[in-house]
């Protein structure tokens, strides 16, 4: 075991850190919000509409995310330059880089696996405490958002948490579209250095040490809103 | 862009066109979910069964593998047990003074998928044990069965209800794990759609029809498993 390539490749190891935290966050928080207008529209949207939410979380619940990360990535990608005058916007070099695909197609695979869950957790939401909301005179909206949605949150947490997690497991395939995350740098390290174990080690240790950081995280909200059971 | 007789021509099965590729790669991503998936129920029996009546000793080394198998992510897993697996095999050829050999990329596949989808099997099976009625089981032990007969006769049929729901959504993960495959290098689905995509630069196309055939697998084993649910469960009162 030969460990000192660290010293040289640790200021890439923490910018990797920081692209692995950064999509997680990103696809977590974007998603989720997908999640609650997907959930909603399975449950209370028009047939057309309910169609729709239920197709959509089928399809990227049924496909590879690396497909559907490839399919944006090379098929999109080759797509885009063919849109007039999208190339000289000041979009594009936003729109030209792995990262940005890699956010939205994780984004939108999280979403679809946490309407779901979100799903199951608004419906488990008891009747009479949003009657009773009702009968306080709150309009629809405000019962979702004073109501249903943070119970539902909460009945969902320890699934959230799990979720999370699994989507942080998914983050290393966004280096097969080019994007510097911390496996990516293994990667790089295991090119430069030929060593196959090591960069793979101090990785691995990194994802566990988040996963627990996540854990522990989501264990403290649990404990802050506690439930009756 | 091209017409759409030539996008079909390009999805033709035979050489010109690129679908026979495809459905061979979609043929190996079937065989090789269908070998590791067999390998992890294997491991997961053996793991639930040590994890339940098992020493201490075993119970730890089994609850580090099925931990660690899970809190480490699975592009990580199968890259470090591909190479891992390979090298150690070869290092103990060598110290047995026998020549390396080249290990077959569907073997390392499967073996890969196959050890992280029993530690995941483990879990699945443990609970389903768990969940089998102890009268079940007092009575086969007053019948005076032994623990092999109680465990095919008793355990076994009574576990895999409780089991089916867990076990559906692992097929699932190893149809869609497998793709992960391909970054290693070996020829399944995604890495032939991938090939196809950039002999041909016609990459949405093909991308897209490669989700299409993961999609019709996992619709069919959607429905394939909800039949054997139906039938394990027979019998059963409808809202237990």
């Amino acid at each position: 075991m030969n460990f000192s390539w660290v010293s040289t490749y640790w200021p890439l190891l923490a910018a990797g850190a920081v692209q692995t935290v950064l999509l997680l966050v990103i696809s977590v928080v974007f998603g989720f919000i997908l999640a609650i207008g997907l959930a909603l529209a399975q449950i209370n949207g028009s047939r057309g509409l309910k169609w729709l939410a239920r197709g959509y979380c089928t399809c990227l619940r049924g496909t590879p995310l690396l497909i559907q990360l490839w399919l944006l990535y090379y098929g999109v990608g080759s797509l885009l330059p063919l849109v007039p005058g999208l190339r000289s916007s000041f979009l594009w070099p936003v729109l030209r880089e792995g990262f940005f695909f890699a956010a939205v197609s994780f984004t939108l695979n999280y979403a679809a696996y946490e309407a779901e869950v979100l799903r199951g957790a608004l419906l488990a939401v008891p009747k009479g405490e949003l009657e009773a909301a009702r009968a306080f005179g709150m309009s629809p909206a405000q019962v979702l958002r004073r109501i249903w949605l943070p119970r539902a949150i909460r009945i969902a947490l320890p699934t959230i948490t799990g979720e999370v997690v699994l989507q942080l497991k998914a983050t290393p395939l966004a280096f097969t579209v080019t994007v510097m995350d911390l496996y990516a740098v293994a990667y790089k390290v295991r090119q430069d250095t030929l060593l196959v174990y090591e960069p793979l080690l101090v990785v691995t240790v990194f994802y566990v040490f988040l996963t627990l950081l996540v854990t522990r995280a989501f264990k403290i909200v649990e404990t802050r809103v506690p439930v009756r059971r | 862009m091209s017409s759409a007789l030539s996008l079909l021509e390009l999805l033709a099965p035979y050489p010109p066109g690129w679908g026979g590729v495809l459905l061979a790669g979609a043929l190996s991503t079937l065989a090789i979910s269908l070998g590791a998936y067999g390998i992890g129920i294997l491991i997961g029996l053996a793991g639930a069964l040590g994890k339940l009546a098992g020493g201490r000793p075993l119970v730890i080394a089994l609850d580090l593998y099925t931990t660690a198998v899970r809190a480490i992510p699975e592009l990580i897993l199968i890259v470090g047990l591909y190479y891992a697996g390979t090298d150690g095999i070869n290092r103990v050829l060598l110290a047995a003074g026998l020549p390396p050999i080249e290990i077959n990329g569907f073997v390392a596949a499967v073996a890969v998928l196959g050890i992280v989808q029993g530690a995941y099997m483990t879990e699945v099976l443990r609970g389903a044990i768990l969940a089998v009625p102890v009268g079940q089981i007092e009575a086969a032990k007053a019948f005076g069965m032994r623990p092999s007969l109680r465990f095919r006769r008793i355990v076994l049929p009574a576990l895999i209800p409780n089991a089916l729901p867990g076990l559906a959504n692992l097929w699932m993960c190893v149809t869609k794990d497998s793709a992960l495959i391909a970054v290693v290098g070996y020829q399944e689905l995604a890495l032939a759609t991938r090939l196809a995509a950039g002999n041909t630069k016609h990459y949405f196309l093909f991308f897209f029809a490669a989700a299409l055939l993961y999609l019709a697998i996992t619709l069919v084993s959607n429905v394939l498993f909800g039949a054997l649910e139906g039938h394990f469960r027979r019998g059963q009162p409808k809202n237990a």
